[in-house]
């Protein structure tokens, strides 16, 4: 899940008519048997609304962060690797129409959803507003931003919603092998040359605290879960998610010969976790509201990229029509 | 030059083919007109990885120097590579991507489907393989090419300009050298007149369904093939090679 402004970001806003105490209470008894809601069944306007902005991020997101790892695919080092991350970015925009074609199953249009992505006013993960500048960050994006993405998206399988939960189990099996594909890209780079693992720790040193950034804020700010916990659209705290994420990549960094770039972190025998340094949640919320690295341009090139395209669409729904009266005729 | 040699040469330029075309191809991802068109581009690429990877190892074992098809790939400079010009070309518009698709891919069809029953087992192989990918290809840009030409005044004018600019490049595909000479006698490899006719036949009937124009042969620009080429080719190998040109000898 690429969501991680969801949870502040909804406002109050004021109840629908339509949400009578009854079927509210109906609706939760549903929720509690753990049936799944189907596109036409009824549903709270709260959670239809707080579907489509969570599916819509989630599906902005794929298609956004096929711009960070599409400006390696030319400068692949070998013929495999640009193989793989060729079929990787497939992958992604697959993933992105699948989830805004489970997105339109709540009644709004995949184009009013990019219209929204264009104009800045829906949100994508924060996590490709920052640039790919060695060829180890196409192999920490596929370690670290899809591990955190599975991390995420897992639970997400037994999401209440029917057509969110079947898209999530599809893109989850591709994005477990987007992640060991990544994991080997690095396990390469740390048995190379000493400037492949100085790019392996570069790397890692910029990624790590943004893909933990990817959780969203601490549960302690994180005012909406409680609401979406209840719906059975978001199952486990971010923090908890955080926490698994952090236990099973430490590891990995350790078995790469990688540091982790926390002074903090250890081991807490008690526990059984590893407990990590303080995040930036600054840096967190300024590359959210538009002020990282790469925010301007991500925007700008799918906003090119639909400008540019706009005679190619108006031409092919022409033919359309042409063809349309041809065949009436 | 022996046959062999001839067999080498021709693996590696339609590999040389192949990854020009890929690398153009994957300039689209994160900028095409339409998801589904950035996931078939990305699609398009992908399987001229999977054939130039084919074609060069197929000329690393011809020639028995131990070159792997990354050697042949990354470490050749542009004199070394020939690929045909039309296909080191720069995108243009969405137009002229698939303009250069339809031309390069109506005459790589019929080359394949020629050598699929070449007696260069291999060879023969991955043809029949790149054949499919290829049939499919051309169905995609073909249904485009008419949308395009039939759609509105903008996108017939376009894409009438892509195939005016792009005309000159579509002679040297049928320029037989030596190494398709020899090919053509030993290896039952196209004959390139008999070709360019079929060629021409089904251009022109795709041009008329897109209600397009066919341009007048004038003047052909080529070299490609042997190594003479465009100012383009350079950069897009100066930005394929750049990591196994920095770090020599290093695996990835
Ligand atoms: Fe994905
Ligand atoms: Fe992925």
């Amino acid at each position: 899940m690429y969501t991680q402004g969801l949870d502040q970001k909804q406002k109050k806003s004021a109840a629908d008519p339509a949400d009578t105490p009854g079927r509210l209470a109906a609706f939760q008894a549903r929720i509690d048997a753990d049936e799944k809601i189907e596109p036409k069944d009824w549903m709270p306007s709260g959670y239809r609304k707080t579907l489509i902005r969570q599916m819509s991020q989630h599906a902005h997101s794929e298609i956004v962060g096929m711009l960070p790892e599409g400006n390696w695919i030319t400068r692949a080092p070998t013929l495999r690797r640009k193989a793989i991350l060729l079929a990787k970015v497939q992958d992604e925009a697959g993933h992105g129409l699948y989830i805004y074609g489970a997105t339109e199953t709540l009644g709004v249009s995949r184009d009013n959803l990019v219209a929204d992505l264009l104009s800045g006013k829906a949100k994508y993960s924060s996590i490709f507003n920052y640039p790919t500048i060695s060829w180890a960050d196409i192999g920490t994006i596929g370690w670290l931003v899809d591990g955190a993405a599975i991390m995420n998206q897992i639970p997400l399988c037994r999401c209440s919603y029917g057509p969110y939960a079947r898209a999530m189990v599809r893109v989850c099996k591709e994005e477990s092998f987007h992640q060991r594909q990544g994991y080997e890209i690095m396990l390469e780079l740390c048995r190379g040359t000493d400037e492949q693992k100085r790019m392996a720790q570069g790397a890692l040193d910029r990624w790590w605290w943004p893909s933990l950034m990817m959780f969203g804020p601490s549960d302690k700010t994180s005012e909406h879960s409680a609401q979406s916990m209840a719906w059975k659209i978001k199952r486990i705290s971010n923090d908890e998610l955080r926490q698994k994420f952090v236990d099973v990549t430490v590891p990995q960094a350790e078995y790469l010969g990688l540091k982790m770039p926390d002074e903090d972190l250890v081991f807490d025998q008690k526990t059984g976790h590893y407990r990590f340094g303080e995040i930036d949640w600054e840096e967190f919320w300024e590359v959210l509201k538009g002020n990282g690295k790469c925010n301007r341009e991500r925007l700008e090139a799918r906003n090119s990229a639909h400008d540019k395209g706009r005679w190619v669409r108006e031409a092919a729904s022409a033919y359309a029509e042409k063809q349309a009266a041809r065949d009436a005729a | 030059m022996t046959k062999e040699q001839a067999l080498i040469t021709y693996a590696t330029r339609m590999g040389d083919n192949a990854i020009v075309m890929a690398q153009r191809l994957s300039e689209w991802v994160g900028h095409g007109p339409e998801l589904e068109e950035e996931m078939a581009m990305a699609n398009f690429a992908l399987d001229y990885v999977g054939q130039a990877r084919m074609f060069f190892s197929y000329a690393g074992e011809l020639d028995g120097n131990g070159r792997n098809e990354d050697e042949i790939c990354f470490l050749r400079d542009g004199w070394d590579y020939g690929n045909v010009l039309l296909l080191e070309q720069p995108n243009g518009d969405f137009g002229e991507t698939i303009a250069r698709l339809v031309l390069f891919e109506t005459f790589y069809s019929l080359q394949l489907e020629a050598l699929a029953s070449s007696p260069a087992r291999k060879l023969a192989e991955i043809a029949a393989c790149a054949i499919r990918e290829s049939t499919y290809h051309i169905r995609h840009a073909s249904h485009w090419l008419i949308r395009l030409g039939d759609g509105t005044d903008e996108s017939h004018r376009r894409v009438q300009h892509a195939i005016d600019r792009l005309w000159t490049y579509t002679g040297e595909l049928f320029e037989a050298d030596q190494v398709d000479r020899i090919m053509q006698a030993e290896w039952e490899g196209p004959d390139l007149t008999a070709l360019r006719e079929q060629w021409h036949r089904q251009i022109d009937a795709l041009l008329s369904k897109a209600t397009l124009q066919k341009p007048a042969d004038g003047w052909m620009d080529s070299g490609g093939k042997q190594g003479h080429h465009s100012e383009h080719l350079g950069y897009i190998l100066a930005e394929m090679q750049s990591l196994q040109r920095t770090y020599p000898g290093a695996n990835w």
